[in-house]
């Protein structure tokens, strides 16, 4: 990656950081651990590899995401608005009565999200049918999915990840977002994911592990995956839960957490350098 | 349709009546969770091996892929035993299918008593009351293989979920092969007009008819309506023939609380009040068993059927 593409990027990534943090503060709080911890993958991957249209968000050759942890909307929501999916307004309604951007992602409510997702651990599945379902129509799209590593807990995880190496579904790319903390705490205190990379390679998995911040470090890992000829592949993303957002960094309760607008501007402050201006 | 015969086993039937649609339509997909064999889908397999899919004994990722390939457009039929699409996999089917507002159709089969010797593991009785909780869900329970073969193309070209119940091994024609069906719309399979007996599924409305003749030596008209479509129900109908008769008789291979017999109850106890009781498995789990022996063991007989009606037309005077 050159050192403009690199530069552009961890802009944006800045940018849909401090909108997700002020969307969820203007709701007066939510899942703001793990929406930080994957702002820089959702940030590569819609601006720089999926093909995506917001005048047409239902397209048939389009590529797809599943956010399989449906917690994580808010980060999607403000690439989505930002891309023109639908009014950067919207975000100040997060959660609220009636709004088109709910806490969990919804494909009925808001332009551009693919699949419904909220209960651990079904997202995957889906994933593996659209997949399926491009292949059959014999479409080039990709189906990229980003599921927790405290969903890996789900069992249905793993039956997907089975069905995904049987069907040979090279056009499927996964990420694991490992920011190694659960709701109730520490990943592997609450159940032990023991070497979550085996499990992926054991399962016929194209597998690697990077770091989930770097844009160098993801470019390879997927420029790979998307060359691999005949496996879905696993990206093992280390990350930071809360990554950038002072009061939610490396927390275990930034799960989910209250906060006011007032403390999302401190956040914000503080992540752009500016505080006390 | 007229190519599928109805003599052969509902399994057969079922699949062999999706084979003709998918001829047409390239959309129709097969699933099955390692009960491709049992549910006797293989012929799916061999005409279309790139749309059918085995995903083994993984209902919950087989309802999550089913799901996945209908937001491509595709149409899919998943399958298993009615026991594990409801009780199982009742979270995957209600999100990732339903309230995704996708298009898939799931098959429960060997529902109640007809799981006879799979025993109670194995035995729905409340598969109706949890899909019936569903919104805007269709739910159908053909009494035989020419009502399957009738219903089956329109479940298919309508749009949403829907829950398809029905048996495997058994081969029940009760029906002309040129009678028809309307999705929605119950079909009045005798006049009456001192009681109302409402039937689903093959092991009841044989019994209803059954039934409705011990009651005819007696001198009691009784009405025979084969409630096919439990959801959207035809709530047209079960007013007319309430109000046309004063008393219904409910009648049901699942347990008496959330299925077709509540779905009538909370009609007529909205719109028009009217005495009625309920035929099903009551308060009981499932066992193993013959079909005899479990019609008998659940009080699913022609008998218990027309006594309840006896002791339903005393109350109605």
């Amino acid at each position: 990656m050159d050192e403009q593409d690199r530069e552009t990027l961890t802009a944006k990534a800045q940018d849909i950081r401090i909108t997700t943090i002020r969307s969820i503060g203007a709701s007066g709080g939510g899942h703001i651990g793990g929406s930080m911890s994957i702002v820089e993958v959702l940030t590569i991957l819609y601006y720089r590899y999926m093909q995506v249209d917001s005048q047409n968000p239902g397209k048939s050759d389009r590529d797809r995401l599943v956010v399989s942890k449906g917690h994580a909307g808010p980060t999607l929501y403000s690439i989505l608005a930002d891309l023109g999916f639908f009014s950067e307004d919207w975000l100040q309604t997060l959660n609220q009565g009636g709004t088109n951007l709910p806490s969990h992602c919804d494909k009925n409510r808001t332009p551009g999200i693919d699949m419904s997702t909220g209960s651990l651990g079904q997202g995957l599945s889906a994933a593996v049918g659209m997949a399926l379902g491009l292949r059959l129509d014999q479409l080039s799209s990709r189906v990229f999915a980003l599921i927790g590593d405290g969903e890996s807990h789900e069992g249905q995880i793993w039956e997907a990840a089975m069905s995904a190496s049987h069907f040979k579904l090279s056009n499927l790319i996964a990420f694991t977002d490992y920011n190694k903390l659960a709701l109730d705490g520490c990943v592997d205190e609450v159940m032990s994911l023991n070497d979550i990379t085996s499990k992926w390679v054991s399962f016929g998995w194209h597998t690697q592990r990077v770091d989930g911040h770097s844009f160098d470090q993801l470019e390879r890992a997927i420029d790979k995956a998307l060359a691999e000829p005949c496996r879905p592949s696993m990206i093992v993303l280390d990350t930071i839960k809360g990554k950038g957002c002072s009061f939610a960094e490396g927390k275990v309760e930034s799960h989910k957490m209250s906060f006011t607008s007032k403390e999302a501007e401190k956040a914000v402050s503080q992540l752009t350098g500016k505080e006390g201006e | 349709m007229m190519n599928v015969s109805v003599q052969d086993e509902m399994r057969k039937v079922y699949t062999n009546t999706l084979l003709s649609l998918a001829e047409e339509d390239e959309n129709i997909v097969v699933l099955d969770a390692d009960l491709m064999v049992a549910n006797g889908t293989k012929a799916f397999y061999q005409r279309f091996p790139q749309r059918a899919f085995d995903v083994g004994a993984a209902e919950a990722n087989m309802v999550g892929i089913a799901s996945g390939l209908s937001a491509t457009g595709k149409i899919p039929f998943a399958g298993t035993f009615a026991c594990f699409a409801s009780r199982r996999v009742f979270d995957q089917f209600y999100l990732s299918a339903n309230y995704a507002q996708l298009n898939v159709k799931l098959i429960g089969t060997d529902p109640g008593v007809t799981a006879t010797s799979n025993g109670g593991t194995h035995m729905a009785f409340e598969d109706l009351a949890l899909m019936r909780t569903i919104p805007e869900i269709t739910i159908v329970e053909p009494a035989d293989n020419v009502s399957l073969r009738s219903l089956l193309p329109q479940v298919a070209r309508e749009k949403g979920c829907a829950y398809i119940r029905i048996d495997r091994k058994s081969s029940p024609v009760i029906y002309d092969e040129s009678e028809g069906f309307q999705l929605g719309k119950a079909k009045v399979l005798r006049d009456g007009t001192d009681c109302t007996i409402i039937a689903a599924g093959i092991v009841l409305v044989p019994e209803a008819v059954k039934a409705a003749e011990i009651l005819k030596s007696r001198g009691i008209s009784a009405a025979v309506l084969d409630m096919h479509t439990i959801s959207p129900l035809d709530e047209g109908a079960v007013l007319e023939y309430a109000e046309k008769t004063g008393f219904v008789l409910t009648c049901e291979n699942h347990q008496v609380n959330g299925g077709l017999g509540s779905a009538v109850a909370e009609v007529l106890g909205e719109k028009r009040p009217t005495p009625m009781k309920r035929i099903g498995a009551s308060g009981l789990f499932g066992q193993v068993g013959s079909l005899e022996y479990l019609k008998e063991a659940y009080g699913m007989t022609a008998e218990k059927i027309a006594s309840a009606c006896l002791e339903g037309l005393e109350r109605k005077a």
